[in-house]
């Protein structure tokens, strides 16, 4: 086949950008699933709850996605530290989490997609604003603002919540109960305090992913199914918890991804995510940075 | 005239409602085989569903076959898929196989939607005969496939409660309880989990395979419908995930509901309704309904 460069160049390009939106869906679930081992398959159901947050505050208050994710964040903070309580009392302490914890998660994927579909329906639902629609030209590359914003913000919600994690007094106690909680409590912390705190950070960055996935295409309620998939994915090949690897391993998925889609057709891309997952859980289950 | 022709709608109408009862009551115990007996959750049941439908289609259109044949080819297609997959994944954490089962579903959609020859995204219509010859006998096609699912639900509840007394069952218990103690005991675990996945698969893509006959013009977005995840984990969590009669019973409550409920109410409103039980019963009844029931006896035979 004959690769033309200006389009490889662009599908590289598109891929980056993507990838970094990617990173900032999964950081939630590199918390949640990475650090703490709690397999919150309903993660992508959070970003598509936030996506119509973003939705309908700037439809009917044209207030900008981004903003209205940030100051959605602590609710869904709480909302986390919530869920959180729930899980712990009803399946950790019982230590029921394998089997009961993840239909507990489904569960709750479940009803936040059926509920949004009966508030919202089925059609595809976008967001108004400056930056959807120009783009910046670089040489050939083309550079759509709708893909470049969401990647600046995703870029920088992920430097943050590295500089959390590894600079703060908090952080560094979610970074210790992922390694053993036994040592924390011996240190006088209470390590399901510390785990609250961290599931709720993790579900208050899904506002902000999903303000960013409706800024880059319209949605629907089963949107999020597809980014389960892609999430886990990148969670695994990431190497489990540790962000930058996280980062790594999302812009590589975007990129395989974009270049799939550009020479193979989108219907494809899908697929894409799977295999990584399959070949990583096969050869290398540590993820590509993995201890 | 009008009297007959009543007659035959409402008995068809039940033929049809009674054959989807029969399809969940199918799904729930392959899903009880491998969540309830070994604790290992598989979310991709619709994915092992639509595997079997699909190779149905495909038979179709390649080489017409009776039903009961497609039936054990969509056994070996979905069994074959369930064994790869635990190979892969059940080496690892536990979590690993059910994300893996997750993203399973997407990508055999994706699969399907851009292979032509079974539809794509299109859909097929299988031309559904409106009555079969059998023995000499002229007989309802729809009442033949409604015998078919019967058969194949009698024989999932047998097979479930077979191994449930069997040394296969206490090695799947084994594994639910305490995988660990489980390897050291001298259980070979890989090896069990390896033939609950491949059974479980099997009658997945069993209950799969006489679906496009019954439907008529199968969809992607119908053959991989998030009903049947949904239900095929609920049904067994519900009813009970320890014994057989547990998925039979959430089956046949949660399926009579929701035939009832389509009818009456929308179907986006039905399914919540099923979410949120789910959601209710994991929290206040782990051990579901039979579990109920027993505790109740139990403190009833208490003096």
């Amino acid at each position: 086949m004959d690769i033309s460069w200006d389009l490889l160049l662009n599908a590289i390009a598109a891929g980056l950008l993507l990838g970094a939106f990617y990173a900032a869906v999964t950081a939630g679930v590199s918390i949640s699933f990475g650090m703490l081992d709690i397999v919150n398959i309903a993660h992508p159901a959070f970003v598509i709850l936030g996506s119509y947050i973003a939705y309908f505050f700037n439809i009917n208050f044209g207030v900008d996605p981004i903003l209205i994710s940030i100051l959605a964040m602590p609710v869904f903070f709480l909302l986390g530290s919530a869920v959180y309580q729930v899980y712990y009392l009803s399946f950790e302490k019982r230590g029921q989490e394998s089997l009961r914890g993840l239909a507990f998660f489904f569960g709750l994927l479940f009803v936040t997609e059926v509920t949004l579909i009966l508030v919202f329906g089925v059609d595809y639902r976008y967001v108004e604003a400056a930056y959807i629609g120009p783009s910046i030209h670089i040489g050939i590359v083309d550079l759509p603002l709708r893909m470049l914003v969401p990647c600046l913000a995703a870029l920088a919600l992920f430097t943050g919540l590295q500089l959390f994690v590894t600079r703060t007094f908090i952080g560094r106690a979610i970074m210790a109960v992922s390694q053993d909680q036994l040592a924390l409590q011996l240190m006088a912390v209470d390590p399901i305090r510390i785990k609250r705190i961290a599931f709720g950070l993790s579900i208050a960055t899904a506002a902000v992913a999903g303000a960013l996935l409706i800024i880059i295409q319209p949605i629907e309620p089963s949107v999020g199914r597809e980014y389960i998939g892609r999430v886990f994915a990148i969670c695994v090949l990431g190497g489990l918890g540790s962000m930058p690897g996280t980062l790594i391993a999302a812009m590589l998925l975007g990129v395989v991804e974009s270049l799939t889609a550009t020479f193979y057709g989108p219907s494809w891309a899908p697929a894409v995510s799977f295999g990584f997952l399959l070949l990583t859980l096969a050869f290398r289950p540590a993820g590509l940075f993995g201890r | 005239m009008v009297m007959a022709f009543a007659h035959w709608v409402h008995v068809d109408y039940l033929y049809f409602a009674s054959y989807t009862i029969l399809q969940f009551i199918v799904l729930a115990t392959a899903w009880n085989i491998l969540g309830g007996y070994c604790g290992y959750v598989n979310f991709g049941s619709a994915a092992f569903f639509a595997m079997g439908a699909y190779s149905s289609v495909f038979m179709h259109k390649f080489y017409p076959l009776p039903i009961p044949l497609l039936i054990v080819i969509g056994a070996a297609v979905s069994g074959i898929a369930g064994l790869g997959m635990g190979y892969l994944t059940l080496r690892l954490r536990g979590s690993f196989f059910a994300i893996a089962t997750l993203a399973l579903a997407v990508v055999l959609q994706t699969l399907v939607v851009n292979w032509d020859f079974v539809g794509g995204s299109r859909g097929a219509y299988i031309i559904r005969p409106e009555t079969l010859e059998f023995a000499g006998y002229e007989i309802n096609y729809i009442e033949y496939l409604f015998f078919l699912m019967l058969s194949l639900a009698v024989l999932a509840l047998i097979t479930a409660r077979t191994i449930e007394r069997a040394q296969l069952g206490f090695g799947f218990a084994t594994i639910r309880d305490d995988e660990m103690a489980a390897e050291a005991s001298g259980v070979p675990t890989l090896r069990v989990k390896l033939i609950a996945t491949t059974i479980s698969g099997a009658f997945m893509g069993m209950a799969g395979a006489p679906f496009p006959y019954y439907i008529g013009y199968l969809q992607p977005s119908s053959a991989f419908g998030l009903e049947y995840a949904v239900n095929s984990i609920a049904m067994p969590m519900i009813g009970g995930t320890t014994s057989w009669i547990g998925p039979l019973v959430g089956a046949i409550l949660l399926g009579s509901a929701q035939q009832y409920a389509t009818v009456t109410i929308s179907s986006a409103v039905n399914l919540l309704i099923v979410g949120l039980m789910l959601v209710g019963f994991v929290i206040i009844a782990p051990n579901g309904i039979v579990g109920l029931v027993q505790e109740r006896l139990r403190a009833w035979r208490r003096p």
